[in-house]
């Protein structure tokens, strides 16, 4: 068993970058074990994505021509196991993302292949891959071995590997998709919902709350901190999922990236991955919160252990 | 009609935790536990599946857990379920989600459910793997991270909104019976009623052996996993600067951080 397999994801046409992030992670992989990679676009026109995926380590390019466009768990299954069966890899390396959340898991449990998800490193070990991933809400990592399997799937974590930027001329090839009795229809997309009174993507100056306000009544007076500071509002999940704050305000994973955020002030936010994926980038961070332990301060260039309204209620006055 | 939950009984860390002398993981001392937050969304769908046809379904929960994870079952009891079983053996230590979702499958196809629940992920691990790969030991159609369902109890398909990246959803229509991971935010779980926390107390548990579930030795635990903890550790990670004092000493250097910022510090 040799060779490193790649599935990468697009949606409504877009290439996702996690795909080229995923891409940087086997080359890295190829260099430990020199083992070829074989990037896979499943698509209606895969030929549409080629271009972008012609990148330094990449040695082969298999495009797969689907009856839809749009996600489907089968389909991506179907396809993959068969390309496994074809060219026997050593590991299949997937994003962990939304989508391989749907196929990930049953084509290892079907196929029994060695699995993880959501790893961040990923090492050789003589013939063998070693994954490192989380554990207990981050507080531990996690050294995932496969003891006697000849196929490792992993799917990676989203922002833990860099894509490559230099550009080559790997083979570009087809493969046929096996049949597939689909089970479920795409019926739409939904875009995000505009809103015009925050944008989270924009904004330089973020005020983030979290978990930690506790009550939907102390909702109006961080809006008011946030506004006397000149910062825009944002929130973590649990927030919006309560409908305290619109979905526009949301940071993390499901929600906005902080794009051109320079400050953040994360008050009652404990951190988790989700929330971090959308604004661990920022070059200043500041949190508060009453848990030393918090995971947002592993990431934060400033931190403040204490109450989320006496520090607020303080920091008003120099307002 | 019959909706099966799967739940977790999940493990957060006590402060100042200290690892198990083989290094795999940590020492149990030290284990806090809790129902994992996903399955109160999953099992307040089912409730409410239940609730809208008049109360002919029956919502049964199980975990796969020593006797500690009894006190989880109890809580969806305590919220309204009508069954509960719980499946262990010693046999069943080392499984990963592969191995859980095999004895998992094993207990549906005793069950025969018309839908299956499960949480998207478990908050202290976090694989997202248990659901989707029972699925796909049963066969089953499948979506992932649903955060908006429409299904009529016995209908032959359902309508999932599944929560995507970045603030957008895609729609599918899938066959049923099928497995859905439920996401966060779904619905507003319920809290369990004083009154149904005390009938919870003295309900029974039904407690089942991988060996009843006709489970081979070489399907569970270690033997059917698919991974292997080789080594835990404590990461060096990243520190904040903490700023220090009263929070009116706190407040005033955030405020000049802020100042600063904005160009207008002194």
């Amino acid at each position: 068993m040799s060779g490193i397999l790649l599935v990468v994801e697009h949606r409504q046409g877009q290439l996702r970058p996690v795909s080229l992030e995923v891409i940087g992670a086997a080359v890295a992989a190829k260099e430990a074990s020199g083992e070829a990679i074989t990037v896979t676009v499943l698509a209606a026109q895969p030929d549409a994505y080629v271009d972008a995926l012609k990148l330094a380590g990449v040695d082969e390019i298999v495009t797969v021509q689907t009856a839809h466009d749009a996600f489907d768990p089968d389909t991506y299954e179907a396809v993959t196991r068969a390309l496994i069966d074809a060219r026997a890899p050593s590991l299949v390396l997937l994003p962990h993302t939304i989508d391989t959340l749907g196929y990930a898991a049953p084509l290892a449990a079907k196929g029994n292949y060695g699995f993880t998800t959501d790893a961040f490193g990923l090492a050789r070990d003589g013939d063998a891959w070693l994954a490192t991933r989380s554990g207990y809400g981050q507080k531990v990592n996690m050294e995932i071995e496969f003891p006697d399997k000849a196929t490792v799937v992993v799917t990676l974590r989203p922002g833990s590997f860099k894509a490559p930027e230099d550009v080559a001329t790997p083979t570009v090839s087809t493969f046929a998709a096996p049949a597939v009795t689909l089970r479920s229809t795409h019926i739409e997309f939904e875009e995000p919902a505009a809103s015009s009174a925050v944008d989270i993507p924009g904004a330089e100056f973020i005020l983030s709350i979290g978990r930690g306000i506790g009550e939907e009544t102390h909702v109006e007076q961080f809006k008011e901190l946030a506004d006397a500071v000149g910062a825009a509002l944002g929130c973590s999940r649990p927030i919006a999922d309560s409908g305290w704050l619109p979905k526009a305000h949301q940071v993390g994973q499901s929600g906005k990236t902080a794009a051109a955020c320079k400050l953040y002030i994360a008050m009652g936010i404990s951190g988790s991955v989700q929330h971090m994926a959308g604004m661990k980038h920022v070059d200043n961070i500041i949190a508060v919160n009453t848990d030393p332990e918090a995971s947002i301060f592993t990431i934060a260039r400033y931190g403040i252990v204490g109450d989320i309204f006496e520090i607020g209620e303080e920091l008003r006055t120099h307002f | 009609m019959k909706i099966l939950v799967t739940i977790k009984q999940v493990v957060s860390l006590d402060e100042d935790f200290e690892l198990r002398d083989d290094g795999r993981d940590v020492e149990a001392d030290f284990h806090v536990f809790d129902l994992n937050e996903w399955d109160h969304y999953a099992l307040e769908e089912a409730m409410r599946l239940k609730e809208a046809a008049g109360g002919d379904i029956e919502v049964v929960v199980a975990t796969i857990g020593p006797d500690s994870a009894d006190e989880e079952l109890r809580k969806c009891l305590a919220k309204g379920a009508d069954r509960a079983v719980r499946i262990w053996s010693d046999d069943l230590e080392e499984s990963d989600p592969i191995a859980i979702a095999r004895v998992l499958a094993a207990l549906a196809r005793k069950e025969t459910p018309d839908m299956i629940f499960t949480g998207v992920q478990a908050s202290d691990h976090a694989y997202g793997a248990t659901g989707m790969a029972l699925a796909g030991l049963l066969d089953w159609p499948h979506a992932a991270v649903v955060a908006g369902l429409d299904y009529a109890p016995g209908a032959q398909t359902a309508t999932a909104r599944r929560e995507l990246e970045g603030g957008a959803y895609a729609t599918v229509k899938l066959q049923c019976p099928a497995v859905l991971t439920l996401q966060l935010g779904i619905n507003t779980p319920r809290y369990a009623s004083l009154r149904g926390i005390k009938q919870a107390a003295s309900r029974p548990i039904e407690t089942v052996t991988p060996d009843a579930l006709g489970l081979a030795a070489g399907q569970i635990g270690a033997a059917g996993s698919l991974s292997r903890v080789r080594r835990v550790y404590v990461p060096s990670v990243g520190r904040a600067t903490m700023l220090e004092g009263t929070p009116a000493e706190q407040a005033a250097r955030l405020a000049n951080l802020i100042k600063e910022f904005r160009g207008e510090a002194k």
